[in-house]
């Protein structure tokens, strides 16, 4: 009796589980791939075509190609730091952390023109040298580290925390230097938490839309990302095209996540990633 | 000829915040020795192994290794070997990669730390389960890697840090025996934290007793538990009767408790008449609880022959003197 109960409650949360998964993400991902399935291989051909998707595409390579390892080593400096060390201000340190993920893109955008613009405080310094950030390829880097900066260290911090400090003492009782330390044991125990840090970082670098947007002035085929391309498109009514990047953006996606179990499976220890 | 030298602790303090876990301690432990740190959690032996390795550094005080100063001298160059109470093994390191880390870091070439680490699965008798990982052995083949991978860099000097007490019972027993027959193969100054006096006595040859960050006392096993310096020690070393006796304390340990039917007829000897609470028959001992005329109660620890010739039982009056006691006045501060 009690046993067939557990059973159809255990039935009725997976059912739910999986009914809101369905309806909130593998559906509006169908749909996408339908629409450009429907809308024809020619749509596609065109879109590939287009100098300016081209450039988006390629655009978006490089601000994710920049940030990303940027964060990462960033990321991976901060955790250890916030972790194994104690100073005053340490606290405030981890929440300012977060702002990131709690402040609005687009504000973000807003407050690195202010700074970096030609008359902000760092915008002075940078014009008198002529190197120019905001609706410029810098600015959007900018934005892009800024808005994907936590993730590294997020990921990373409580598996430190985890893992202890015993491997890496024994480590330099055997005589290994901290850089030794950190390339033999540290980063084996820690490289869980890095990759999917990584990933959750190029996602969202990739992907990122209100805070580039600001930075970037918008100018097609110079500075527009995948994501400020595919708004444009829409918005001028070229649905088929902006159906087309979108999948290519959801794509790159895709590959990560695809390239991240592939990693996982290869070293043969993925299971042991605790999520 | 010259004399070898141990370790030479002078005068070292070592401070967290205001918790002073280590207080000018002086101590030496001669070369080839085999040191134990006995005390209570906090009493800040294991801060002291860990300034000996390096893994802290004192506020003030002197540290010398095998005659060097190495006070701030870096773990990485003080050449231990270091044994976690944990292990620490490497987790993503079969046992052959851990025994073999150190040997790696020094450059020693492929051949030569394939041949070292056989010896060394020989010697902690783990040959056949070098390409196991940590994961896949017990807690006592672990730390017997963890001491492989100590001894493999050929230490000055092992340290171990409550190297048994996450272990069961009976494995405790035979790695203690183990560590004693090791230490007479390698030689190697050593020194183990414990908080067990049973292990410290079992295996040391010297025996440094600590309470708040300070040495209470030193000296062999047999001199620790005749003649304990302080109410602390007597305490700390073996069950004690802690018994009130006008202005002193009376330190009495059961095994010296003499349990008789009569009064003794000898002048002088302390008499005190006690009635049998408890009888507690352990096989080998027969511990029996007594309970004063004055209300103290007083632990006496019996031979199987003894018991047998006093037939006591329960509620039965008898009189106790004891063999031997140490008294300290009652006012003395542990």
């Amino acid at each position: 009796m009690v046993k067939g109960k557990k059973i159809s409650i255990e039935f009725l949360l997976i059912t739910i589980a999986l009914l809101f998964l369905g309806a909130m993400i593998y559906m509006p991902l169908l749909a996408l791939l339908a629409e450009v399935v429907q809308g024809g291989w020619d749509v596609i051909v065109k879109t590939w075509h287009d100098r300016n998707f081209q450039s988006a595409v390629l655009l978006t390579i490089l601000t994710a190609g920049i940030a990303v390892p940027l964060n990462t080593i960033f990321g991976l400096c901060t955790a250890w730091v916030l972790v194994r060390q104690r100073f005053p201000g340490r606290a405030l340190v981890m929440t300012i952390l977060d702002l990131p993920f709690s402040i609005s893109p687009v504000v973000v955008g807003l407050m690195l023109v202010l700074l970096y613009g030609k008359h902000g405080w760092l915008g002075q310094i940078f014009d008198r040298f002529n190197i120019p950030i905001v609706f410029n390829l810098p600015g959007m880097v900018l934005a892009t580290i800024f808005v994907s900066l936590p993730f590294v260290a997020r990921e990373v911090m409580p598996i430190l925390e985890e893992v202890g400090t015993a491997e890496e003492e024994a480590a330099k009782t055997l005589g290994a230097s901290g850089w030794q330390t950190f390339w033999l044991v540290t980063v084996p125990n820690i490289k869980w938490g890095i990759l999917y840090g990584v990933l959750l970082t190029n996602a969202r670098a990739m992907g990122e839309f209100g805070a580039v947007s600001v930075l970037s002035g918008n100018i097609l085929g110079k500075t527009q990302t995948l994501p400020l391309f595919i708004e444009e498109v829409y918005t001028n009514y070229q649905t088929g095209e902006a159906f087309a990047a979108s999948l290519v953006l959801a794509m790159l996606a895709l590959v990560t996540l695809v390239l991240k179990e592939w990693l996982s499976q290869k070293t043969g220890s993925g299971h042991r990633r605790i999520h | 000829m010259e004399q070898e030298l141990g370790i030479s602790v002078k005068n070292v303090s070592k401070r967290f915040g205001d918790f002073v876990a280590v207080d000018r301690v002086n101590l030496e432990i001669k070369a080839g020795g085999l040191a134990a740190l006995l005390g209570p959690s906090g009493s800040g032996k294991s801060t002291l192994l860990r300034l000996i390795a390096g893994l802290e550094l004192p506020d003030e005080g002197q540290i010398l290794l095998t005659g060097k100063d190495s006070t701030y001298e870096q773990v990485q160059d003080r050449n231990i070997g270091f044994v976690f109470q944990h292990y620490a093994l490497f987790k993503h390191m079969t046992v052959r990669e851990n025994i073999g880390f150190g040997l790696r870091i020094r450059r020693v070439p492929h051949k030569q730390i394939k041949a070292r680490v056989d010896d060394l699965l020989e010697l902690v008798q783990l040959r056949g389960l070098g390409d196991r990982y940590p994961h896949q052995l017990s807690g006592g083949q672990r730390q017997r890697v963890a001491l492989a991978r100590a001894l493999a860099v050929e230490p000055k000097i092992l340290l171990l840090d409550e190297p048994f007490s996450a272990l069961d019972a009976q494995v405790r027993k035979d790695l203690r025996q183990w560590l004693r027959r090791l230490h007479e193969e390698v030689h190697v100054t050593t020194v183990f934290v414990t908080h067990d006096q049973e292990e410290a006595m079992e295996i040391a040859d010297h025996i440094v007793v600590m309470n708040k960050g300070k040495i209470e006392q030193e000296g062999t096993p047999a001199q620790i538990y005749d003649h304990p310096a302080t109410p602390f020690v007597m305490q700390f070393i073996g069950p004690v009767n802690v018994m009130h006796r006008q202005k002193e304390q009376v330190f009495i340990r059961p095994q010296d408790v003499v349990v008789t039917l009569s009064p003794p007829t000898e002048p002088g000897t302390f008499t005190d008449r006690a009635r049998v609470k408890r009888i507690i028959n352990l096989g080998w001992e027969v511990q029996v609880e007594l309970s004063l005329d004055d209300g103290q109660s007083l632990m006496a620890h019996l031979s199987r022959e003894q018991f047998a010739d006093l037939a006591l039982t329960v509620g039965q009056v008898v009189y106790t003197t004891s063999k031997d006691e140490r008294s300290f006045p009652l006012d003395y501060v542990i």
